[in-house]
């Protein structure tokens, strides 16, 4: 793709780096791939653990609620079709690009924002971090997730922002999608093998 | 991308217009030019080797001496004597190989062997050091709190490491593992940058088999090091928990499993060990095709044969559990895998011989290292097939066999290979010529020494001693004299040896001033870092090289000289 856009600059002979994508947007891919094996481990950990217990959920322990979770689940992934749409918006028309990204926005604060009052509810049913090794697994990985979410929608906020100052880069936008597609692209395995 | 050329351009020269009027702070403590964030890691690295040496220096000599007061140290107590051990291991390989090969070399030269000016985020290149820093500060500081260091070994096994009431060292516990995990931050930024600028941004015309071997070890290091460290965080992160907030991940009180741990660790333990020892056989094959003056023997088969080694070394981690209790039939998987994974790393060794053979050989003080790395790592691997078998494993395991194996692979790695590529490097670090009798002098005595420490402890561990230990005195009928004459003859050797790496510091800061000069290729290599001045001035290269050829044309048939550099047109 590069060569062909110098092609077209007529600045094919002009010696030059190649570069196999943008530097940001690699540096993000090659995080995001120690990011997916971080939650690897904590799925398997968990597998593991829970595959050696006698009762599931732990005695006295109250069960996920996998049902109101599915609401937010498709909240999540509206999020990133919502992003697709505004990579797409952007390629075309860089200011009309701001309504699906804040939509993108909007649909992954809920998710947060749900998933806060999962844990208000969780605490109250008498599920703790330290009353169970269901309770420490989920405060952990689940917690680990939505720190990512937040960090992830703050960038975004960020790219709205410069988007809006007419300032954003394709790299840094394209370097954020990859981050929130990896937020959303996560949960689903997470949801599937912890909440059931 | 036409936009881009041209503000690389811009850039470039602005790198070379501001920078000669920078005060000392900025230009060495905060400078983002990877070439001082490389020396920042060397120096760093080279302070922890003593602090790490030194606890070596402490244990070996209760071990061959127990319970008399070490000179400089005082008497070791049965927790002090853990603490050295498990901190000796935790700051070699994290804070001395780590830094030294992956992020030191690295850092300089990556973008000198790549032609460009600096790594693709100089500015995360920097944070990276300055979180490794820190993490060094915070690893030294457990010895200062309440019950000293933790000492639950480098592995970090729970329960021990889990429950205060067994390691005694609540704080000591916690602080190590928070170090550790700074420390992983620091080469996860460090890697980011690695393969990023590999990939990103090289000079003209290198493609991707015109990269020098070491560049491409060192990027195969990385990635597998981002790959294996994810699993070991999320481990670190439940013992920190069961250690600090009370969960029971690895307690099978509350239905946590202790064994999780291992198999975490070691999922990346073992990559760790290929994470160390590419960079070292990187510097190897740039070495010996120097001073050979021959071409490196099948290129091509070199970089598959690492890719292979990488994917293979994330298949046999569980031969470090083959006592802990895991299935049989699963032993027989890994001690498959386990052998398997010698075989690309002998087709390295016979590469380096191939391309040694018939060449014009010069003898010089980093050619002398990098033979020795071949023959003392043949070592290590051939011991290494009697761990690997989980036959033989389960009569070794835990020995003096063991720690004999692994420092014969390691200090192969991340000494003798450190060496070979600083006493390489090293004109074209400070432009200076390293003094070759005193190398040679240096060379000869920690390769000599190191024998002597490691081969008795081959013999003390098939004879069934015990490696965790503090005091044989306890078990009289593992204290024969003649096993405790072996344990003096080693620690006299690590005397020695400690005793010649003064000769090396000596050589190392007097050719700093009095070196001869070095100019900007002493050694006549051909790739990229020897076209620039030496110490390459701020930014390397006063102007885009261009790459004709791949990094290896010695003595090509028809030329004059017997040497190609890659960005001379012909």
């Amino acid at each position: 793709m590069n060569e062909e856009k110098l092609r077209l600059a007529g600045m094919e002979n002009v010696p030059h780096r190649s570069q196999i994508m943008d530097s940001r947007a690699l540096g993000m891919l090659i995080f995001v791939f120690t990011e997916i094996m971080l939650f690897a481990g904590f799925i398997s950990a968990f597998t593991i653990v829970r595959s050696a217990a006698m009762a599931w959920p732990p005695p006295g322990q109250p069960r996920l609620p996998m049902e109101e979770t599915a609401i937010n689940t498709a909240a999540l992934l509206a999020s990133g079709v919502a992003l697709a749409i505004a990579h797409q918006v952007y390629k075309r028309n860089r200011s009309q690009a701001r309504w699906p990204l804040l939509a993108a926005i909007s649909l992954g604060a809920i998710f947060v924002v749900f998933q806060g009052v999962e844990w208000v509810g969780m605490l109250r049913a008498g599920l703790t971090l330290t009353s169970s090794v269901l309770g420490s697994f989920f405060y952990m990985i689940i917690g680990l997730h939505a720190l990512h979410a937040v960090v992830a929608l703050t960038m975004l906020v960020r790219a709205c922002l410069l988007l809006n100052q007419g300032r954003l880069q394709p790299g840094l936008f394209l370097a954020t999608q990859i981050f929130w597609y990896f937020v959303v692209g996560v949960w689903p395995f997470i949801y599937l093998r912890v909440y059931p | 991308m036409a936009e881009s050329v041209e503000t690389q351009a811009a850039h470039h020269e602005d790198a070379h217009g501001h920078h000669g009027e920078m005060s000392f702070v900025s230009k060495y403590v905060f400078s983002t030019d990877h070439k001082v964030i490389a020396m920042q890691y060397l120096f760093t690295g080279m302070a922890m080797a003593l602090i790490g040496g030194f606890m070596a220096y402490a244990f070996r000599m209760q071990l061959a001496f127990p319970g008399e007061a070490v000179p400089g140290y005082g008497i070791v107590s049965a927790a002090n004597y853990n603490a050295l051990v498990t901190n000796h291991g935790t700051i070699m390989i994290f804070w001395v190989a780590m830094p030294v090969l992956i992020a030191a070399f690295g850092n300089f030269l990556i973008p000198l062997m790549c032609g460009c000016d600096d790594m693709v985020f100089p500015k995360i290149n920097r944070l990276s050091y300055q979180i490794f820093l820190l993490s060094a500060v915070v690893l030294i500081s457990s010895f200062f709190v309440e019950g000293g260091g933790f000492g639950g070994a480098w592995t970090a096994y729970p329960p021990l490491s889990a429950k205060a009431e067994y390691s005694l060292t609540k704080l000591g516990s916690s602080i190590w593992l928070v170090a550790v995990a700074l420390e992983f931050i620091a080469f996860l930024l460090g890697g980011i940058n690695f393969v990023t600028t590999a990939m990103n941004s090289r000079a003209p015309g290198m493609k991707l088999y015109d990269i020098p071997i070491v560049v491409w070890m060192i990027v195969v290091a990385s990635i597998l090091f981002m790959v294996s460290v994810g699993p070991l965080i999320a481990g670190a992160f439940m013992l920190l928990f069961d250690q600090t907030l009370g969960t029971q991940f690895y307690d099978p009180d509350g239905a946590g499993d202790p064994l999780l741990w291992q198999h975490l660790f070691w999922f990346f333990g073992h990559p760790e060990v290929y994470v160390v020892l590419l960079p070292a056989l990187g510097i190897v094959a740039e070495v010996i095709t120097t001073f050979s003056r021959k071409k490196l023997f099948a290129y091509r088969t070199v970089l598959y044969t690492t890719f292979g080694t990488g994917v293979l070394s994330f298949t046999v981690w569980a031969h470090h559990q083959f006592v802990a209790g895991i299935d049989p039939r699963m032993a027989n998987i890994f001690t498959l895998t386990t052998l398997l994974i010698s075989v690309p790393i002998a087709e390295l060794c016979f590469v380096y011989i191939a391309t040694l053979f018939g060449g014009s050989i010069r003898l010089t003080t980093p050619m002398l290292w990098a033979l020795a790395f071949i023959a003392e790592f043949l070592i290590g691997g051939v011991t290494g097939i009697f761990l690997g078998a989980s036959g033989s494993d389960i009569y070794l395991h835990d020995t003096y066999f063991v720690l004999a194996h692994f420092h014969y692979t390691f200090y192969p790695i991340a000494i003798i290979g450190t060496f070979a590529g600083i006493t390489y490097w090293y004109p074209k670090m400070f432009g200076r010529m390293l003094n070759e009798t005193l190398g040679k002098i240096h060379f000869w005595g920690s390769v000599i020494s190191f024998n002597v420490i490691f081969i008795p402890l081959f013999v003390l561990g098939i004879a069934g001693q015990h490696r965790r230990i503090f005091d044989y005195r306890n078990f009289p009928e593992l204290a024969l004299p003649q096993y405790q004459d072996l344990r003096i003859l080693a620690t006299f050797a690590l005397l020695v040896m400690l005793a010649f790496q003064v000769v090396f510091l000596y050589n190392f800061f007097m050719s700093l001033f009095k070196g001869e000069k070095a100019g900007n290729n002493p050694w006549k290599a051909n790739t990229l870092e020897w076209t620039v001045p030496s110490p390459p001035p701020h930014g390397n290269f006063a102007e885009m090289p261009t790459v004709y050829r791949g990094p290896y044309e010695y003595s090509t048939p028809g030329r004059d000289e017997d040497y190609w550099p890659q960005n001379v047109p012909n």
